[in-house]
């Protein structure tokens, strides 16, 4: 998929996390998180492979992580992208790339 | 995924508790507080412009977190809006054991919802059939179409009823004595009953009157009703002491149904227990009486 505008989806409520992504060359993750030490490397790992797994090649990310667990992280992710693509209010390939 | 097994129809459904479907820090760990099920809510609790990451965390929540024995049904977006069908398909892909249908009114709604639910497990290979429903009653209509609406498909498996819509349209407001819904419970009693599903009352929202809340405990025991949803975890462990059966009740219910099993392997069909005439028409409330103590663990025995 193709990041055409930018696009936000979360909260900064515990528990959640805030993703914005912007069209951008090459993919970047920006990520500030309350449990960076202990997750930071496990949270960005989950922001890449959901974006690979959505085809989104060249985007600037932005995580604000406040403890999120990865299914979070994960339905945070997609749905800015599909948000930034002005498809996220229906026919989800739920189980298909959404999994 | 997390398999989840196929949703029993009839099973315990003392407490219904609501949690906000857009909230990760409420859904991940709502199997903790032991209620029967969970209702994870697309609906009233999620703003209008976040109905789309809602679903998506739904999805994730039920594809990857383990609910265990708690039952798991989503609240979906009413008929009026542009959400339900995307609703609907979400539930089935994640594997809900049910949907509520908001403010439904006849059987034509239980029927759209029940053709969109089926088109999802077509398109997603879902065993057709698994996912059942439950219909809110939230009008007057609804409450004088409560039969047809129970009767209205094999998949459902409740009706509840909602205090805050209906007592608008009523005008009226909550009355401690329940003085204000009484006609309207009684009516969507009547209709589950004879329909031969399950009835569920109101929340009650005011967290502070711990008092007003037991009483109306009491009363939805006392008129029959099989659970009551909740706002509040706090809440949960009155209603389930208050649907626990006693403990005569339950040693009644076992002698019941042993002497029935005896007698009837005999070829007898009416004796006496205790003096009281038993026939097989008191087995299903002496067997849902020892499941009900089995739930509550209260009871141990093999007979159920």
């Amino acid at each position: 998929m193709q990041i055409l505008n930018p696009a936000v989806a979360g909260t900064l409520e515990s528990s959640d996390a805030m993703v914005t992504v912007e069209p951008g060359k090459g993919l970047s993750l920006e990520l500030k998180s309350s449990v960076m030490n202990t997750y930071g490397r496990q949270i960005k790992e989950t922001v890449f492979e959901t974006l690979k797994k959505l085809g989104v090649e060249d985007a600037h990310v932005s995580v604000i992580d406040k403890g999120a667990l990865d299914c979070t992280i994960k339905a945070r992710v997609e749905c800015a992208v599909f948000r930034s693509c002005g498809k996220s209010e229906k026919d989800i390939p739920w189980g298909g790339v959404i999994r | 995924m997390i398999p989840r097994p196929r949703p029993e129809r009839f099973r315990l459904r003392r407490t219904m508790m609501f949690l906000s479907a857009q909230k990760p820090g409420l859904i991940k760990d709502a199997y903790i507080y032991g209620c029967d099920s969970i209702m994870l809510d697309l609906e009233d609790a999620v703003a209008e412009n976040q109905k789309d990451a809602a679903r998506f965390s739904l999805y994730h929540a039920l594809t990857t977190i383990d609910y265990g024995d708690t039952e798991v049904i989503v609240r979906i977006n009413g008929l009026d809006t542009p959400h339900w069908q995307e609703d609907v398909r979400v539930c089935v892909a994640g594997g809900a054991d049910g949907i509520r249908i908001a403010k439904c009114e006849s059987a034509a709604d239980v029927k759209a919802v029940e053709e969109a639910t089926l088109a999802a497990e077509k398109e997603f290979g879902v065993e057709e059939g698994r996912t059942l429903l439950m219909a809110a009653l939230e009008s007057p209509k609804g409450i004088l179409n409560a039969y047809e609406i129970c009767a209205a498909s094999p998949r459902m498996f409740g009706v509840a009823i909602s205090g805050g819509d209906l007592r608008k349209c009523l005008q009226t407001t909550p009355q401690r004595d329940g003085v204000d819904m009484m006609a309207a419970r009684g009516q969507m009693i009547l209709a589950a009953r004879a329909a031969g599903i399950q009835c569920f009352d109101t929340v009650f929202t005011n967290l502070d009157d711990q008092e007003g809340f037991e009483a109306e405990v009491l009363q939805n025991k006392a008129m029959g009703f099989d659970g009551k949803s909740l706002i509040n975890p706090k809440q949960i462990r009155f209603v389930h002491q208050v649907f626990a059966p006693t403990e005569k009740e339950i040693r009644q219910a076992e002698k019941i149904v042993s002497a029935f099993r005896e007698q009837s392997a005999a070829g007898v069909g009416v004796f006496t227990v205790d003096g009281k005439m038993i026939d097989i028409a008191f087995i299903p409330g002496a067997e849902r009486t020892l499941k009900l103590a089995k739930a509550c663990g209260m009871y141990e025995g093999d007979l159920i």
